[in-house]
């Protein structure tokens, strides 16, 4: 007997093992329906693949470079380090890979409005910008509590034509956001199209989003078997939702000599409540059409997450990273706030890169890992978003006034 | 399974079903916003779950669902609530609404625990016949009724999957839409309903959007029963103190309109 693909998943009802699924309400279920049978057509279509691969090339600037971080592998003395480097994207983050794959797809529906929820407001910015290129209106919902975090965001999104509407239900965060999409959605049926900013949601979100990202991983397969003529002993990528990290990942998946550590975000620590490591400090469990790690209570109820890095403060994780999580083929870990601003000012300082928050988060555990691992070994970072859009939050966390 | 949906809905007249949320505005009230709402004339009682993340519900039934998260209720609580009302109501059919997660988050014996409490059904807004076997097989085996939703997108061929293991009523949503925000046209529901019946002998209930009594007498004309609920959790919003008085008298403004619409 074949051992089987750990990429062969989801099943045909979108399930990775017990995780994923599609729990949505009745109303919205003929649209999910709907989008998986055009994104079958689209698979087997080489038009959609050849339009993807020449708008990732032409229009978001890809390939990202591999780029091998010397004097960083240099200060820590240990494994060869190199870093994916999705934060030179058009918009700064990884968030268009996904964002053309689906704007493709809305307009093979003919769905001729879009709809997204943002945390942070890269994912938002991401879909202003394919909305701009293809001329379709956008509303972008985002929780009033991060349009005051991510001011520049905002504006970015508005100049770019997006309608951005602040969300104040709830705590006014990423999932309230996402609540308020969902309800966008089941009032808009006939021409709207919700494009999902990460690899959850119901099925068959989770598998486009990480198809569409899985091009960081196949550019990273190539690059690396190119330049070091062999794979990378370790992967790392920071983790919220988990798009970025599934990207980087899926490629690899079937290669045993791979290690991959996925980082959720500690926030203040994992011993409070201040934290959004669904994995570590969640329970299974079913929200926003998907069954997944989540950070809840005794009861049921969905507890907020925090992180200082709003793209990690979501209190759910893609639903193929709950599975790979417990067959263990991927090792989680988490960084607290503070070791994120730290791995933030040392790549500034060693590579002259300002990474983001989010990635941050993944720089501080190959800061950890790196040193006991030898000097033929090979880890490849995702650096998948720039800092631009964090300096007000690192200056205040530093205590600096701008 | 319990015979007091099909023995409300077996009237000459379309029954009245109505909602509030459990423990809105404090587990205190509730026992008396639900005698109010069978003393009004009920026919039969939804009872919301409340949960931190009501994607299908609009502003009146999240503000009502927040209230009781904040005072403190649980599922738990819930199922008490629902035992003691089947003591005072013996007859009165009772169904749970809400969401999937504090379910499964309750474990294995919510089936059971829920016929114990006198619970006839149960509405769960985000498991689809896709997810079925999530819940389904323990409510069939423990006896609770599973009502399914059908939604104008629910199209000709996807209906039978909908009935398939539906039973107590079908839940109608009549717009595209989240609770209690925009009203469909009777005569697009009326349509609507008879497509549903020539597919099942399972009576047709009818809900969102529908505030006035003289939109409850239209729906009851054309379905077998009429769902009220942001309207109420409205008056329970604006009525804090002593919910009861308003939700009766508003309530049975609904009931008499339903009892005479012929």
């Amino acid at each position: 007997m074949t051992t089987k693909s750990l990429r062969a998943g989801p099943d045909e009802r979108g399930h990775f093992g017990q995780f994923g699924g599609r729990y949505v309400a009745e109303t919205l279920m003929p649209l999910i329906l709907e989008l998986e049978r055009e994104y079958r057509r689209a698979q087997a279509d080489p038009e959609f693949e050849r339009e993807f691969h020449h708008l990732l090339h032409h229009y978001v600037g890809r390939p990202s470079p591999l780029y091998f971080a010397e004097r960083m592998t240099d200060a820590i003395g240990g494994a060869k380090i190199y870093l994916k480097r999705d934060e030179l994207n058009h918009t700064g983050a990884h968030k268009i890979n996904n964002c053309i794959g689906q704007i493709l797809l809305a307009r093979r529906m003919g769905k001729t409005r879009i709809i997204a929820e943002t945390g942070a407001g890269q994912h938002g910015v991401a879909t202003a910008t394919v909305c701009a290129r293809f001329g379709l209106p956008c509303t972008v919902f985002m929780g009033a509590e991060d349009m005051r975090r991510q001011q520049p965001n905002v504006f970015r999104m508005k100049l770019l034509g997006a309608d951005v509407r602040g969300v104040t239900s709830g705590r006014g965060t990423l999932k309230d956001a996402m609540n308020e999409a969902l309800r966008d959605w089941v009032a808009n049926v006939a021409d709207t199209y919700y494009l999902i900013g990460t690899s959850a949601g119901p099925h068959p979100y989770p598998e486009l989003v990480r198809d569409f990202q899985s091009v960081i991983g196949k550019e990273a397969r190539e690059q690396i078997q190119s330049m070091e003529g062999k794979l990378p002993d370790m992967l790392v990528a920071a983790i919220g939702g988990g798009s970025n990290a599934i990207g980087l990942f899926h490629p690899f998946l079937d290669d045993a000599s791979v290690r991959m550590i996925g980082v959720e975000a500690a926030g203040k620590g994992l011993d409070g409540r201040e934290h959004a490591a669904s994995l570590t400090g969640g329970r299974p469990g079913v929200l926003h059409g998907n069954k997944t790690y989540l950070l809840q209570d005794e009861d049921g109820q969905i507890t907020e997450g925090h992180s200082i890095s709003a793209g990690l403060d979501y209190p759910g994780i893609g639903p193929e990273h709950s599975w790979l999580h417990e067959i263990g083929r991927i090792d989680y870990r988490s960084a607290t706030d503070q070791q994120a601003l730290d791995a933030f000012q040392f790549l500034c300082r060693t590579e002259g890169i300002i990474p983001a928050l989010e990635p941050a988060h993944a720089l501080h555990v190959v800061r950890d890992i790196a040193e006991g691992m030898t000097k033929d070994q090979i880890i490849i970072a995702n650096l998948c978003g720039r800092g631009d859009k964090d300096i007000f939050t690192v200056a205040d966390a530093l205590g600096v006034e701008l | 399974m319990s015979e007091r949906l099909s023995a409300a809905f077996a009237k000459n007249r379309a029954a009245l079903v109505t909602f509030v949320t459990c423990g809105d505005p404090s587990a205190e009230q509730t026992p008396a916003v639900l005698d109010a709402l069978v003393e009004a004339g009920a026919d039969v009682i939804e009872l919301g779950m409340p949960f931190t993340d009501p994607m299908a519900d609009g502003p009146a039934i999240q503000a009502g669902g927040i209230r009781a998260l904040t005072n403190g209720m649980t599922l738990r609580k819930t199922l008490a609530i629902a035992a003691d009302f089947r003591n005072r109501h013996p007859e009165t059919p009772l169904i749970l609404m809400g969401y999937l997660n504090p379910l499964l988050s309750y474990g294995d014996g919510f089936a059971a625990d829920a016929v114990k409490a006198g619970v006839d059904g149960c509405i769960i807004v985000d498991l689809p016949p896709e997810e079925d076997e999530e819940l389904g097989p323990a409510f069939r085996k423990a006896g609770l009724h599973f009502i399914r939703l059908a939604t104008p997108t629910t199209d000709e061929d996807r209906l039978p999957a909908v009935l398939n293991g539906a039973s107590g009523f079908l839940y109608y949503v009549s717009v595209a839409g989240v609770t209690g925000t925009a009203s469909a046209a009777t005569a697009d529901v009326g349509a609507a309903v008879a497509r549903i019946k020539r597919e099942t002998d399972l009576p047709v209930a009818v809900g969102f959007g529908i505030r006035t009594p003289e939109q409850a007498a239209a729906i009851a004309r054309v379905a077998d029963g009429v769902v009220v609920g942001s309207a109420i959790v409205d008056l329970v919003g604006e009525n804090p103190s002593d919910p009861a008085p308003a939700v009766f008298k508003y309530v049975q403004s609904l009931s008499e309109a339903v009892k005479s619409a012929t």
